[in-house]
């Protein structure tokens, strides 16, 4: 099949606020393949739930998209009608947020939600519908799971949560699934669990996943490849080796030497001083050049580009023309 | 500092803590357990832990969510009375004290808490909040005193004595948390009990504050209690560790032993579960099941329901903590019987 799953071409969101417009996402772009685990990783206030929330179309007023496009199978979505958006959410794209009890109705049993989900979708009778659903709360490895159709959402554990928000997720085969730190409000043993259990899950549906986090580790456990954000802009992307191995920007490379080691001690942790500006506040030229300790005057002036070194893309001007 | 090689000291440690237990009543009110014929029922949130922290050094408590490490903190803080067991302060039994014969240890026992949201009075300036523990503890009575000494902790913690005129608000979960490493500071503490103090932040602040705190340790001697669920952070920072189960130590020794040889299956699991950031791609130890019920724990060894080597000793007979080679001690019947398994067998 021709051309990527999803592609997003110079997306930019902005809030209208009292204080004028702050410009949240700035120019990102990338592309998505099908079948792809594609990860976004930042600090918060990067953008980068942001721009999942753009892909979906649940961007929060006063938020909204004032330039770019986004593309599911070249067909344009970022400009579609509420209802058309609507008929999309679920079926072509699944959801999978941090916190699985608010994407879970208390008062529904979750068999009664996956069915009605189901059968939103697709064209089952019931009966079909709540085999269908049986069968896909088994597959994320949930025990019982006739039995478990039956239990509302407060009778299971965080973990099993998750697993229930991840069936909902795929229960109608959509073709991405966009997961917004989707194991962070859990414990480490389960957080390795719910990754594993989604891995398998999009490699045998053929899923493609946008992983939204803010920890390299899970990027480098599932991802194939990883766009790095700072201050609502991508400063590097490519394959997860590439960057977590050789990270080239300046952040990236900072960020991977904050994370304490498991292997080694070592004395002191690299740290990058300051912190993420905020909004109103972006500077000129190249954003993190305040923090950076390799800038010079060029990146106080201009703003990098995403430029393309050995497969990789990077947006600093140490891999530019310096003047 | 050479963690493994560290002589024993002689002055003995600064804290102990043996037979240590907290047990929280979650019964049901006592009309509807009477009607229900139902019995009380108790949390055993800390059921007997034992360690010790030297002079100078860094324990670190590390645990999944609801393990009992935040309730061992607040035990040692004397937040909570504990239901048994001693807390020896430089050999005191601070748990036996009244509040007044408390007071003169209190100053050597200071707290950072996980939320530096929260733990920031909002009305406050930052200069109030500093000062606070040194005007509490009669530390200093002038004025002007207080307000350089206030001065010289903000920039201790790499503040500048200007932001002391801020509130709260006005600074980001990094800076914030350095405020409360101040005010942690302001009181001359030999102990500084962190319970979970990176674990609101970004990882690139993170390493600014455990930067800091271990430059702290250094020039001023402290010794820390460390809670945390993050093993790569506990790695960074202390130099013995316990870990925690169900209100239990399963293992505990130096970090060196624990890191390179974990012997509890527990701890092996709970290392194999870390993201292979290094992408060496080890064959890991799938990890299985949930922490139980910690009010109706399974019998026995309260691991054996997730255990891959569980025997069925570990079914009916709870084990004790007892010492292995490399200096820890680990509480499992079958790492003491010799059974193991691979972690390391390299990738098909």
């Amino acid at each position: 099949m021709p051309g990527p799953l999803l592609q997003i071409a110079h997306l930019r969101i902005a809030f209208d606020t009292r204080r004028g417009n702050l410009v949240a996402v700035d120019d990102v772009s990338f592309d998505v393949h099908r079948g792809e685990v594609f990860g976004i990783v930042g600090e918060s206030g990067a953008g980068k739930s942001l721009t999942g929330q753009a892909v979906i179309g649940l961007l929060e007023p006063p938020g909204r998209i004032t330039a770019g496009r986004i593309r599911l199978e070249g067909r344009r979505i970022d400009n579609l009608p509420y209802a058309r958006m609507r008929r999309l959410r679920g079926k072509q794209i699944g959801m999978i947020f941090q916190d699985p009890l608010t994407s879970l109705n208390p008062l529904y049993t979750i068999g009664r939600q996956l069915t009605e989900t189901i059968l939103t979708h697709r064209n089952m009778s019931h009966a079909q519908a709540r085999e269908h659903a049986v069968r896909i709360l088994s597959d994320v490895g949930i025990p019982a799971a006739e039995k478990r159709m039956e239990h509302y959402p407060h009778q299971f554990s965080g973990g099993m949560r998750q697993r229930v928000v991840i069936a909902l997720a795929l229960c109608v085969n959509p073709k991405l699934v966009i997961a917004d730190e989707p194991t962070t409000a859990l414990d480490v043993s389960i957080q390795a669990q719910i990754i594993a259990l989604l891995k398998q899950l999009c490699e045998k549906h053929a899923t493609a996943v946008v992983l939204i986090t803010h920890d390299m580790g899970v990027i480098a456990e599932i991802c194939d490849r990883v766009a790095v954000m700072y201050a609502g802009r991508i400063v590097e992307l490519g394959t997860v080796r590439q960057v977590v191995k050789h990270a080239r920007h300046p952040y990236a490379s900072g960020l991977m030497g904050a994370i304490p080691s498991l292997r080694h001690r070592q004395e002191r942790l690299n740290q990058i001083e300051g912190s993420m500006p905020r909004l109103a506040e972006i500077p000129a030229g190249c954003a993190f050049h305040p923090r950076c300790p390799e800038a010079f005057a060029k990146c106080r002036r201009r703003r990098p580009h995403l430029i393309e070194i050995q497969g990789a893309q990077v947006a600093c001007w140490l891999y530019g023309e310096k003047a | 500092m050479g963690e493994a090689h560290r002589l024993p000291d002689l002055s003995g440690p600064i804290l102990r803590v043996s037979g240590l237990k907290r047990f929280f009543d979650v019964s049901r009110p006592l009309l509807n357990r009477l009607l229900e014929g139902q019995p009380r029922q108790l949390l055993k949130a800390v059921n007997g832990v034992d360690f010790e922290i030297g002079e100078g050094e860094t324990f670190a408590l590390v645990g999944e969510s609801g393990c009992g490490k935040s309730t061992v903190a607040n035990l040692a803080a004397g937040l909570y009375a504990p239901s048994a067991g001693k807390i020896e302060f430089e050999g005191v039994d601070i748990a036996t004290l009244s509040r007044r014969q408390m007071s003169p240890y209190r100053r050597h026992l200071a707290m950072i808490f996980q939320d530096p949201y929260a733990s920031l009075n909002p009305r406050w300036r930052v200069q109030r909040i500093v000062g606070e523990p040194i005007r509490a503890f009669g530390l200093l009575s002038d004025r002007r005193a207080i307000a350089r000494r206030t001065a010289e902790l903000l920039q201790q913690v790499g503040l500048s004595p200007a932001d002391g005129e801020k509130y709260p608000h006005e600074f980001s979960g990094g800076q914030r948390q350095r405020i409360s490493i101040a005010r942690a500071l302001a009181s001359q503490p030999r102990f500084i009990i962190c319970d979970e103090p990176t674990s609101a932040l970004d990882v690139s602040v993170q390493a600014q504050i455990l930067n800091l705190m271990k430059g702290l340790q250094r020039r001023l001697g402290l010794s820390y209690l460390f809670i945390s669920h993050d093993l790569a952070v506990v790695r960074h920072m202390a130099d013995h560790i316990g870990v925690m189960y169900l209100g239990r130590l399963c293992e505990k020794g130096p970090a060196d032993a624990i890191f390179s040889h974990p012997r509890h299956p527990y701890t092996r699991m709970l290392l194999d579960t870390i993201p292979d950031i290094e992408m060496t791609g080890r064959r890991r130890i799938p990890v299985s099941g949930e922490i139980p019920n910690p009010i109706d724990p399974p019998m026995g060894c309260a691991f054996h329901p997730r255990c891959p080597l569980a025997n069925q000793r570990c079914r009916r007979e709870r084990p004790e903590l007892a010492p292995l080679s490399g200096g820890a001690l680990a509480a499992c019947h079958a790492s003491l019987a010799g059974a193991s398994w691979q972690p390391d067998a390299p990738p098909e």
